[in-house]
């Protein structure tokens, strides 16, 4: 099957992954000549290359810190013969991509007959394709200190009160292109650019200390694109000044109250309940119990898919790799499966799981017909695929954030996660924001600092009560999704309007 | 280790020797030139149901190239490829890039570098097994043997780190290690985690804690109990008191943080709260596996005091980064850029630990903390869950495995007037964290009992 995105990017976008696409032309050369030395046994084989530039810009305390490039090259050899092997190298030469094969296949047959499923019975993907991000202005059309200038002038505009103690405003752009190709046959050319802008400010007034940032201390503002992306994030714009002035309300506000309020939750905290409470239990692999070692396991079980009441009716959830500018988006996931949109959570109905092609036949062996999505991703070249969120969204509602807040007699809406923590089966967990405004009677009223809340995934989302319309959604991610042994350090996009949850345990800090 | 190795290996001192001498040529236009290396050859094998889900060997190198100029820095990061002319045209062509760089931005006032050549070496070589060998061995042991649903993660193979500058710096650091944690499952969120760390495999150290983690399952089986929110008096594991060292190590100890008010510890800082007098707390490169150099080619000092009976050192009890140390006018003392501990060390105290389960009689045995995170930073109060083998205890015997609760507890409070005791005898636990790559380092700590454990949900 040949899967054809390519429309969605300008031409001369176009013209470009041309261009870095034959650089990795000269792998799939070497690969393809390497792998005809594996014995006639190995039943399939795949190379997955993997190159990526990134550039971190910073700029504290109107003090550019030194620029920091970086370049990453390899390439992940898979072989099946009897069991499984993978064996990752930087030496992208012939006879390097040779002695990766070799490796890949010693594991393989090192463990024929000992892996968790028949390897050999999975059938593999075959299509074909190629995918790139939706770039206007790749961040390389802006010079140098062009660039320092912008993060210069967002960290000055955050300054100018004696109470600021801290000012930091940075940029990461990071342009990954990918080859994947197969002994099937199966060729995938996918290219992604990153943005990531961040501004942080720390102020300090009467023994009182606060931390603001543009969308998380973590990167939450974080799409696919170029230039563009600081645009839509407002970041030379109005962010200096709005992450200041929110800043020194903080250190001026009283603790959060405690006791069980409605909460509006906005897009930037929207995603990390979504990220930990929906999408790690979701995660098949974890159902599966590969992760119980490390990052835990699930309290969904496979007996749960198409019938379980996940959230309220109103809650609607989706993996959508192709929303538009979103961080996670792609064509085809790290098994060179065809990704398209799927409802996971349908009026609160759970119908399917984060799962690739591998995960979904496990749990067809064990009986379950259970359904996936092409999600099974790696964190670059040096890493086994695994399931993944991928971008995974909560679907708009139709209520306005000015209907949530009238009806709302005492609540707190929250702002822009800084705590996260929650149990090895995703189920009991306590999130903490930077800023909050109470809601009384049906108005917003004053800033509070240091709020938090706490539930359990399980009934937390049946008492989702409002879901906001098209014009509360935000577009947002994180670089920073950790999993797997090895670990992983993946990217995840979260799109979500506002939300309204009755009945939650609230409580403030100890200052 | 499974098959060969093309080209140059850089976990080889010759291969990142030969390197620096080609690249690191002596340039009157700048004021020094460097590089950074990072490179493992490793075997990944994850485990589940006692049997192989993934099997990953990867060798790789990356390397920190770095120009300074006065006051000011770039710095670039690439893969190696391991064919040593190659390499070496691509370093060099990416210096001349960093040079021009060089123009293009401002001073930086608080950029700090070594300006003399420093030396060390340390190469312990260990004796690991075949990945194959590993992947018999879970399957005969654990799965057919013992018939216990194991999941785990064993990973091995050197690791290197070096640096080297125009100034004539030559450090080289490798370690030859293994680490194998795993989970043997009674059902659902129970199980018992051990793990087997060394330099020297020996099967039947292996085989001798897997059997023993397998006597331990019984316990699981009984009646589970389910713990109230409220305080508890609790014993901590080495394991649990891992997480709760490290959550204090993020920020904690952070020059920056202190400065800018953000720091865990405001409050040691402020003199508004000690811990207990028998708590001492330093970074002891020496005695684990991290480098005794940084990235920037500053050596490590072997003992930093961070805690010392319940309060600040003198020196302040900070790790300070060099650019930190420039800017708060302080004596830099071998951190990174993020001030963060890499061998943490909390010294004993007095309580036997074949005595632990007497000295908590009754209370909470935590076995593993989980997903620790702070609920208010300044404030030192942390969240988190209890994992695995928790277990409430009567009479100093273990009478029920509990639900996994929810804490939130200052943890000032908790090591300070809720300290009952530490053990006499500290463990060390290597960092087993392989994000990109596999990490050197280790936290050295007793297990403890305290008092007043405060469980919410």
């Amino acid at each position: 099957m040949l899967k054809d995105r390519q429309n969605r990017q300008p031409a001369h976008e176009a013209d470009s992954i041309h261009r870095t696409l034959i650089m990795l032309d000269t792998l799939e050369q070497h690969a393809r000549r390497a792998a005809g030395r594996l014995p006639a046994t190995a039943r399939h084989w795949s190379v997955r290359g993997v190159r990526e530039y990134s550039e971190q810009l910073s700029v504290r305390q109107d003090v550019a810190e030194a620029p920091q490039r970086a370049h990453e090259n390899g390439a992940m050899v898979t072989v099946i013969d009897g069991g499984l092997g993978y064996a990752a190298t930087s030496d992208l030469s012939e006879p390097g991509l040779a002695a990766a094969f070799e490796r890949a296949h010693a594991l393989a047959r090192a463990s024929a007959g000992r892996t968790v499923i028949d390897y050999e019975r999975i059938a593999q993907p075959a299509a074909s394709g190629r995918y790139a991000s939706l770039v206007e202005r790749p961040a390389s059309s802006a010079a140098l200190p062009e660039k320092l200038g912008w993060l210069r002038d967002v960290c000055a505009a955050a300054g100018g009160d004696a109470r600021i103690v801290d000012r930091h405003a940075t940029l990461w752009n990071v342009k990954t292109e990918q080859l994947q190709f197969t002994s099937d046959g199966a060729r995938t050319e996918q290219r992604w650019e990153f943005m990531t802008p961040s501004v942080q400010v720390t102020a300090h007034a009467d023994g009182v200390t606060q931390v603001r940032s543009s969308a998380g201390q973590y990167n939450g503002f974080c799409q696919q694109g170029g230039i563009e992306v600081l645009e839509r994030a407002r970041f030379r714009e109005s962010e200096g000044p709005r992450v200041a002035r929110e800043a020194l309300q903080l250190v001026t506000a009283a603790a959060c109250p405690s006791g069980t309020f409605d909460l509006i939750l906005m897009p930037d905290q929207m995603m990390l309940q979504i990220h930990e409470s929906i999408g790690h239990p979701l995660e098949l692999d974890r159902i599966l119990g590969d992760e119980r070692n490390f990052a835990g396991t699930s309290f969904v079980t496979l007996d749960m898919f198409g019938h379980y009441q996940y959230g309220s009716e109103l809650l609607n959830v989706s993996f959508d790799p192709g929303q538009e500018h979103e961080f996670a988006g792609f064509a085809f996931d790290d098994d060179g499966t065809p990704a398209e949109r799927a409802l996971l959570i349908e009026r609160g109905l759970l119908k399917r799981p984060l799962g690739g092609s591998l995960s979904q036949a496990r749990a067809q062996a064990q009986g379950f017909e259970v359904g996936g999505v092409a999600t099974t991703r790696s964190s670059s070249w040096n890493r086994a695929p695994i399931d993944r969120m991928s971008n995974l969204n909560v679907e708009p509602g139709d209520s306005s954030l000015e209907q949530m807040i009238s009806g709302t007699e005492l609540g707190v809406v929250m702002q822009t996660n800084c705590s996260w923590s929650i149990d090895d089966s995703r189920n009991k967990f306590q999130f903490g924001c930077e800023y909050a405004r109470m809601v009384r009677g049906g108005r917003l009223a004053e800033v509070v600092r240091n709020p938090n809340y706490r539930g359990i995934s399980a009934t937390f989302w049946r008492s989702l009560a409002m879901v906001g319309n098209s014009e509360t959604v935000a577009v947002m991610g994180t670089p920073f999704c950790g999993k797997g042994e090895p670990s992983q350090v993946i990217r995840v996009g979260h799109a979500s309007p506002a939300c309204k949850f009755s009945n939650v345990d609230v409580f403030g800090g100890a200052q | 280790m499974i098959g060969g190795i093309h080209g140059t290996a850089y976990t080889d001192p010759v291969a990142f020797e030969t390197l620096a001498d080609a690249v690191l040529r002596v340039d009157p236009s700048v004021d020094r030139t460097s590089l950074w290396l990072r490179a493992e050859a490793s075997d990944f094998l994850r485990f589940n149901h006692a049997a192989l889900r993934q099997a990953t060997s990867v060798q790789q190198a990356h390397v920190t190239l770095a120009v300074e100029r006065g006051q000011r820095r770039a710095e670039s990061t690439l893969t190696l490829g391991g064919e040593p002319a190659l390499d070496v045209q691509r370093l060099r062509s990416e210096r001349e890039l960093l040079l021009s760089q060089l123009d293009l931005i401002s001073d930086d006032p608080w950029l700090s570098y070594p300006k003399t050549a420093t030396h060390s070496h340390r190469d312990d070589r260990g004796a690991l097994p075949e990945a194959g060998h590993v992947i018999a061995l879970v399957h005969e042991l654990a799965g057919v043997k013992l018939e216990q649903d194991l999941v785990g993660f064993y990973a091995g193979g050197p690791v290197a780190h070096a640096f080297a500058d125009s100034l004539g710096s030559r450090h080289w650091h490798r370690v030859e290690s293994f680490h194998f944690d795993w989970c043997l499952y009674h059902r659902a969120d129970k199980a018992v985690k051990t793990s087997y760390a060394g330099t020297r495999w020996d099967d039947a150290a292996f085989a001798a804690k897997l059997e023993e983690a397998a006597r331990r399952m019984p316990l699981l089986a009984r009646d589970v109990r389910t713990l109230q929110a409220g305080a508890y008096r609790a014993a901590f594991c080495a394991s649990a008191m891992v997480e709760l060292l490290g959550t204090l190590g993020w920020s904690g100890f952070s020059l920056k943080a202190r400065r800018t008010g953000v720091s865990s510890l405001m409050r040691l800082e402020r003199g508004e709260a000690t811990f207990d007098a028998g708590f001492n707390l330093d970074e002891a490169v020496a005695l684990g596996t991290a480098p005794a150099f940084t990235a920037e080619g500053f050596v490590r000092p072997v003992r930093v005091a961070l805690v010392e009976a319940g309060k600040l050192p003198a020196s302040g009890g900070t790790l300070n980064s060099p650019r930190s140390a420039a800017e708060y006018g302080v004596a830099a003392n071998g951190v990174g850029a993020q001030e963060s501990p890499e061998a943490l060390r909390l010294g004993p105290g007095s309580i036997a630990q074949a005595d632990l389960l007497s000295a908590l009689d009754t209370g909470l045995y935590v076995s593993n903390l989980w997903y620790l995170n702070y609920s208010d930073r300044q404030a030192c109060r942390m969240t988190g869950m209890t994992r695995y083998a928790c277990f409430w205890v009567e009479g100093g015997k273990l009478v029920a495995p509990v639900n996994v609760m929810r804490f939130d507890d200052d943890a000032l409070r908790l090591f300070g007037s809720g300290l009952v005791g530490l053990t006499d005898t500290p463990e060390v636990t290597p960092n087993s964290d392989t994000y990109g790559a596999r990490l050197l380092g280790s936290v050295t700590t007793p297990a403890a009992v305290v008092e007043g454990f405060r469980l919410t949900l």
